[in-house]
């Protein structure tokens, strides 16, 4: 009982390193798409828009990125950040399914759901 | 423009080593800055203010590997109750007064400016509880960390869960509603109803805030209040001060971060007020 137990805390220890490393690698490849953005910026002194405009469609970022353009670089990032706290729901659900704690996977799963909605509301 | 950039650096390293060390989204020191320092519109700042608030969430949660101050199973149970409450405050918007709004909250802030004083009097940081609490056993949520300043595992015993559930659901309707970060509100639910010991409760406020702006932050960012010359360079400040701030917290005597919390909130719940009488 007692080695199963340890053996369970074990694993948990694990998985949540492994989340962690997940984040890690969300937060820097945002960090990476701002620090090139502003990297360009410096370097060209060109923001690659005119009159302090900049991209906000995720066509218009992609479109930006291709021809090197240090906003679209930099929209992108602030893009990838807004999302690392949704990763860190999603990674969080596989955690408590992993753990077989299926009340919390159910309650992150909601907050999950809820978070898709207030996407839906916001963009209507 | 270079300039410019390094000053939001400069004010993101401070903003998210403060924002991580109280768990608060550190958009109390942004938005000043914005508006009144470099003088641009309040649409921007809020756009700059809910980046930040990501910014200081996910900066503290890759400052360690494994965070065992978090208590992850609070957050995401009292998260239903903040993004819920952030929907239906975006969806009320003009409904109710907002002046009215401002006045309550902001009072709501100094009140438990008061109660943290007096916690801090008393001196007593966990609470031991005789009788356990049945909801908090249903759902798991008491728990224990590893106090560095104390250098001994701590255990606590969380209570009062739908006081905390409500005063969630409040302040997912004060962000919803006015475009606030409400950490402090969340710091509040913790600590001052739920009784979790400030150290977690600064942890899992942080985690808590990210997910709640993470919703409302894809409106901004489409359309178009998320300026990248801006938000940027106060988003890699903030990263970096965030990861700073949420090690600095650990080591920190929790009495030190409650004494500096005080005047913080009691700042913020007068600024509310004056806000919503129209002095500011």
């Amino acid at each position: 009982m007692q080695v199963n137990k340890n053996n369970a805390a074990k694993e948990m220890a694990k998985i949540e390193i492994t989340i962690g490393k997940i984040m890690r690698i969300g937060v820097l490849i945002a960090a990476i798409f701002m620090l090139l953005g502003i990297a360009i910026l410096l370097i060209t002194s060109n923001s690659g828009y005119s009159n302090n405009s900049f991209p906000t469609s995720i066509i218009a970022i992609i479109k930006g990125i291709a021809s090197m353009k240090a906003y679209a670089f930099m929209m992108a990032g602030t893009f990838f950040l807004i999302l690392t706290p949704v990763l860190r729901v999603i990674v969080s659900i596989y955690a408590f399914w992993k753990e077989k704690d299926m009340i919390y996977v159910y309650i992150t799963s909601t907050v999950l759901l809820i978070l898709f909605i207030s996407f839906l509301i916001g963009h209507n | 423009m270079f300039v410019h950039i390094l000053i939001f650096l400069l004010v993101g390293i401070f903003a998210g080593t403060m924002g991580a060390i109280l768990g608060l989204g550190g958009g109390m020191i942004v938005t000043p800055v914005i508006t009144l320092g470099v003088g641009l519109d309040i649409k921007y700042a809020i756009g700059a203010s809910i980046i930040a608030v990501i910014a200081t969430s996910s900066g503290s949660t890759i400052a360690f590997l494994k965070d065992d101050v978090l208590n992850l199973r609070v957050a995401m149970l009292l998260e239903i109750a903040t993004t819920v409450g952030a929907i239906l405050g975006a969806i009320l918007t003009g409904v109710i007064n907002s002046d009215i709004l401002y006045i309550f909250f902001g009072f709501l802030l100094v009140f438990s400016s008061w109660n943290m004083l007096r916690k801090l009097r008393a001196g007593n940081e966990i609470l031991h509880l005789t009788k356990p609490d049945k909801l908090a056993d249903k759902f798991k949520l008491n728990s224990s960390y590893y106090d560095k300043n104390l250098k001994k595992q701590i255990d606590y015993q969380v209570e009062h869960i739908p006081l905390g559930f409500s005063i969630m659901f409040g302040a997912g309707l004060a962000s919803g509603m006015l475009g606030i970060g409400s950490g402090a509100f969340k710091v509040m639910a913790l600590d001052n109803a739920m009784k979790m010991p400030l150290k977690p409760s600064s942890a899992t406020s942080n985690l808590m805030m990210g997910v709640t702006a993470a919703a409302s932050a894809t409106v901004y960012f489409f359309n178009g209040s998320i300026r990248p010359d801006i938000a940027v360079p106060i988003a890699l400040g903030i990263l970096v001060g965030a990861t700073i701030g949420s090690r600095v917290m650990q080591v920190l005597p929790s009495k030190v971060i409650r004494a500096t919390f005080i005047p913080v909130l009691l700042y913020l719940g007068l600024q509310m007020v004056l806000k919503g009488l129209g002095v500011l």
